[in-house]
Formats: C-alpha cells, structure tokens, sequence
C-alpha cells in the first residue's frame, strides 16, 4: 500500500513541482492584497485585473514598442502601479471613511471595467508570449525531473520579491513609517508625516507587485483578458487561510497551497480545482483567523 | 429644514394609520402601501404590454435580488457567491423536472431545497468571519460549487441541461404557453416578496436589523447572533434557489453562467442599483439591469464595461440606489 502510494508520488513529483509554480503566483498575488489590505483596509478586488494589465503591457511592450522582457519586468509593474496611483487617488480615497465593503464593491467595479475594455480590444482568446531567450534552453535537470528553465525562475523571482517586500516593511524606515501608521495614521500624521501620500503609494506598490505576477506569469500562461478573475477568486481563498496579519504568512500560505494544491492534481486529479476551498472551509472551521491571522 | 423635521415627525403617523385596504397587517406604511398597489398593477398589466418571458426573467432576478438584500440590507452581510444558490436552484429544478418527472411546482420546491441545504453549510462556513472576510469566504464557496457543477455528470457540464419542459401545474394546468406560466412565476415572486417583508417585519427581522447596526450589542443583550445570522442566511439562500430554479423552468435551461461568479456580482449590482436595505429597491434595480442587458446584448463585453461604470458610479456618488433616492425626496421610506 504505502509503497503504491510512493511509486505515486515519484511519478507524480513533476506535478508536486510545477505546484510550486502556482504558489509562487498565489504568494506574489496575496502579499499584493496583505499589503494593501493592511494600509488601506480594502479589499482589492481589481488585484486579479491588475495583474492581466501587468501581462498585457508587458506583451504591449514587446509587440508594439519593441521592448523585450527584462526591462519589461521593471517598466510594467511602473506603468500599472502609476495607474493604481491615480485609481487611489480619484476614487478609492474617497471611501475610507465608509464601510469596507463599499471599496470591495467599488474595485469589483474597477475590475469589470478593466476586463470588459481589454476583452473589446483584445479579444478573449489568448496571445502567446515567449520567455526570454536566456530561460528558454534546454530544461534544468533536477534528479527526478526536467524543469523548464523559466519555471524554476518563476519561482526564484518570486521568492526573491516576497523577501524584498518583507526586508522593506519590516527592516527599514519607510516600513516602520508604514506599520505605524497601520496602527494609528493620526499619530503619525501628527509626527509630519506625509500619511495619505504614503497610503497612495502603497496601493501603487501592491498594484505593481500584481503587475510583477503578471509579466511573470506572461510566457507560462497565455495572455489573456481572463487570466486574472479566476485566479483571483484562489488567492482570496488563500487569504483567507493564511489570515493577512503577515507578510511571511502570506508567502508561506501561498506556496504552500500551490504545493497541496500540485499533490492532488496527483492523487485526486478530479479535487484539483476544488481542493484550495476545501481547505478554506477546514481553518475557519478549526480556527477562523486563519493560521497566521491574529483573532 | 422645519419642513424636513416635520415631516420625518409625521412618518410614525403614517405607519400607525390603517392606511390603505389594510395594507400595513403586511408591515407597509402608507407609501409602500401605494407603491406595492403599483407594484400589483405593474404584475398584472405587464405581460399585456411586454414580452412575457423577458418579463418572467426580470422577475426570477428581482426574486433573486430581494432575497439577497435579506442579506445586506437587513443583516448587513454582503455575500459575495449567491450564484451557488441561484445556479444550483437551476440545475436541481431542471434536473427533477426533466429526469424525475416533477410536476413544475415540485420542482422549484426542490430548488428552493438545495438552495437551503447548500446555505446552511455554507452560512454555518462563512459567518465565522464578518465583513470583507465574509464576502471573501462566500465568493471561495460559490467558486467551488461552480467547479464541482463543471465537472459533476448530472449538470451536463458546459451544455447545462436543455430542453427542461414546465410541464403541467399540479400535474393538470398545462404551462407551456408563455402566458400561462407568467401567472405561476409572478404569484412566486409576489409570495417570496411578501414572505421577506413578513421576516424584515418579525420581531426576528428586528433582531436582525440590531447585528446590522451594533452587532456586539445585540450579543450583550441576550441574543446568539450566529443563530440569527444562520437563519437569515439559509431563508436568503432557499429564496435564491427558488428564483433559480423558476428561471431555469421560464427558459427550459440550467447553464454554468447562472452558477458563475459574474452571477454573484450581478445581483449585488441589482440591488445597489435599486438601494440596499429598501423594500422595493431590489426589484427595481433588477427591472434596471436586465432591461439594460436586454438592450445591450448586442455589444457584446461593452455589457460588462458598463456595469463595471454603474458599480463605480452608484459606490462613489449614488450609495441610495433609485429606490433610495426617490424616498429621499419624497421624504418616504420606500
């Protein structure tokens, strides 16, 4: 029996791994929505069309302007976070002083308008978008398996931007400024500090951080006006396992799932699109806050 | 601003009057009297004027957007996944009405079953959490029906069930003329409407209305809000399931688009559209969004950009909704 099980699972160890790909998308994608979440107590419903813009503009970039994807990887996350900065500044500021569930609406919004504009330009079938030439050799031999290049790269930068995010919130000033004024925004604005310049800013960061996911995302799936409503629904649902209380949390809870999530499309390949909300309804059934959540 | 005062003043006494035809035994104040009278008017003299099937449709969504703001308007839940109830109301009707045989009356019942079973655990999920989180947790659960309905065999997967027949009501009344099985759908909608005024009205309505506007108050005063919050979820679903499945006999089809998280966004735009927490609002801005689909079909994703503006529109410059609105100028509640 057990060995059964294990003869599985060394032929389904590809999947495991690619598993970790999702992750890596969930983690990048709920940290987005931690962060902002945690500065601006709103739920980003856009984040999931956010992250389709930061694929599209990185496939605007190189089909139209020519403009290949490394600097892509740094220059649409700019142009979709320039574009947060203006949504924040237009609309969202003006509903904190309301109930919460009027900025999940308003973004819900925001993100059929997205959808809707991108469909009418492009269409909803999907447009291919080739890895740089570096990553796209011959796949990297891991013992058990072949992994495409770019895949282990994906997983690599996502890693790498996770940690970049938790050493600025937790290690340096401006993240002090920012957690301080998670706390008590008055009293830091008090102090001189320049609080809703720096909340606009970071919708802007967690916007871009979701546009990263999104040219990342670009050459494994299509690019299509599609690619982020569904995925979104997966990362609230992880959001809600992980709890938003941490930035390690999210992380953790993100490639975690994408890991569970990969061990099923193994074992049960029928709960694979299920088994993330399964797991959802198990933690707030044992502990509501969700595993890094704080009561 | 004296005549503003006075007036507010006065609405106690308009409710306290017998008002008309007796109309306040359902819990309707003098203007809401009047408008449900238009109401009944506008039910009985439509289908003469309009299409009756685009006329059932709207009235499956009105339906459906009534018993979400059983929901918002009252307990001040916003969930975010009504479509599993909506959808799976669909299949489970179509389902015993094509396969079981089910007379037409039955087989609504039955959607108006799953969708109560399905709120039950879904609720007993979801109101673990409050706010964001709780739309979060319900548009996860709706999702995940979504999946098991594309994949279960009895749903027919992305061909939904087709050629569902209404058959005969009470195995006699013969419903496949549209006329006829107008009179069914409107005296559906008409009954869950007035069903929900009963609850808002009920000192169970009440208690409700207290976890909307203080929640930890409502606890220190003795009541289990998780009880209460439970049971307004399961009616709200069992209705959504009723209004689901009631379309799904108007058209003679259950497809993944009524279980599809658009779905869910959809009746939470109607009914902002109309106004939150108002008693004609939902039927109103179901009247406003289908109608508009109805015209708009042509443009195809221009659909979705627009109720992408509406959304924007009414969340930052029009919370009231229509319904909300018109009361605030006619200094009524409607």
């Amino acid at each position: 029996m057990l060995e059964d099980l294990l003869f599985q699972l060394e032929l389904g160890l590809p999947q495991v791994v690619l598993g970790l790909v999702n992750g890596a998308f969930y983690a990048l994608l709920s940290l987005g929505l931690a962060v902002i979440f945690g500065m601006l107590n709103v739920i980003n419903f856009a984040h999931g069309a956010q992250f389709m813009m930061g694929a599209f503009v990185a496939w605007m970039m190189l089909n139209w302007l020519g403009i290949g994807y490394w600097p892509a990887l740094v220059l649409a996350p700019l142009v979709v976070g320039a574009f947060g900065v203006v949504l924040e500044k237009t609309m969202i500021s003006r509903l904190y002083k309301l109930d919460h569930l009027y900025g999940l609406l308003l973004t819900f919004g925001i993100a059929l308008i997205i959808e809707g504009l991108f469909r009418n330009q492009f269409g909803s079938s999907g447009m291919p978008y080739s890895p740089p030439e570096i990553l796209s050799g011959p796949p990297v031999d891991l013992g058990f398996m072949f992994l495409p290049k770019y895949r282990l790269w994906v997983v690599v930068a996502a890693l790498v931007m996770s940690l970049v995010t938790w050493l600025v919130i937790e290690k340096t000033r401006l993240g002090a400024y920012l957690r301080a004024a998670t706390e008590n925004a008055a009293l830091v604005q008090a102090f001189g500090v320049n609080v809703p310049r720096m909340v606009t800013l970071t919708y802007a960061a967690g916007v871009a951080l979701a546009a990263f996911a999104g040219v990342l995302a670009a050459p494994i799936y299509s690019v299509n006006p599609q690619m982020g409503s569904s995925l979104i629904i997966v990362v609230f649902a992880v959001v809600v396992i992980g709890g938003m209380g941490s930035i390690l949390g999210s992380v953790v809870t993100g490639f975690g799932l994408g890991l569970v999530e990969g061990l099923t499309k193994v074992f049960y390949p029928e709960a694979s699109s299920t088994v993330i909300f399964v797991i959802m309804a198990i933690v707030l059934l044992a502990r509501p806050a969700g595993l890094f959540g704080r009561a | 601003m004296a005549a503003g005062h006075a007036s507010v003043a006065a609405l106690p006494a308009l409710h306290e009057t017998p008002g008309l035809l007796g109309l306040s035994a359902l819990g309707f104040n003098r203007a809401q009297s009047i408008a449900f009278l238009a109401l009944l008017a506008a039910l009985i003299v439509g289908p003469f004027f309009l299409y009756p099937v685009f006329l059932m449709k709207l009235l499956c969504f009105a339906l459906f957007a009534c018993a979400f703001n059983l929901l918002i308007g009252y307990v001040g839940l916003l969930s975010f996944g009504h479509a599993m109830f909506f959808g799976m109301g669909g299949y489970v009707t179509a389902h015993a009405a094509k396969v079981w045989g089910f007379t037409p009356e039955l087989a609504i019942l039955s959607g108006g079953a799953i969708g109560a079973a399905l709120g039950v655990v879904a609720g007993w999920i979801a109101i673990r959490r409050q706010g964001i989180y709780f739309a979060m947790i319900t548009l996860a659960l709706a999702q995940m029906i979504f999946f098991v309905c594309l994949q279960a065999p009895f749903t027919g997967g992305e061909d939904g069930i087709q050629r569902v027949p209404r058959g005969h009501l009470f195995g006699i009344i013969d419903l496949s003329r549209d006329m006829s099985f107008y009179w069914v759908v409107a005296a559906v909608f008409l009954a869950g409407f007035l069903l929900i005024n009963r609850i808002v009205h009920s000192p169970f309505g009440q208690v409700l209305k207290a976890i909307r506007e203080n929640e930890p108050r409502a606890i220190s005063l003795g009541y289990r809000t998780d009880d209460y919050k439970l049971v307004a979820f399961t009616l709200s679903a069992t209705l959504a399931g009723i209004a689901g499945g009631t379309k799904a006999l108007v058209f003679g089809i259950a497809t993944l688009t009524d279980v599809y998280w658009a779905m869910s966004g959809e009746v939470v735009l109607m009914t902002l559209v109309g106004g939150l927490g108002t008693v004609f609002g939902p039927a109103m801005g179901a009247a406003v969004i289908v109608t508009m689909q109805n015209y708009l079909a042509e443009f195809g994703a221009w659909v979705t950009v627009i109720q992408g503006v509406i959304f924007v529109a009414c969340v930052l410059a029009f919370r009231a909704g229509v319904i909300g609105e018109l009361g605030r100028v006619l200094k009524v509640r409607l």
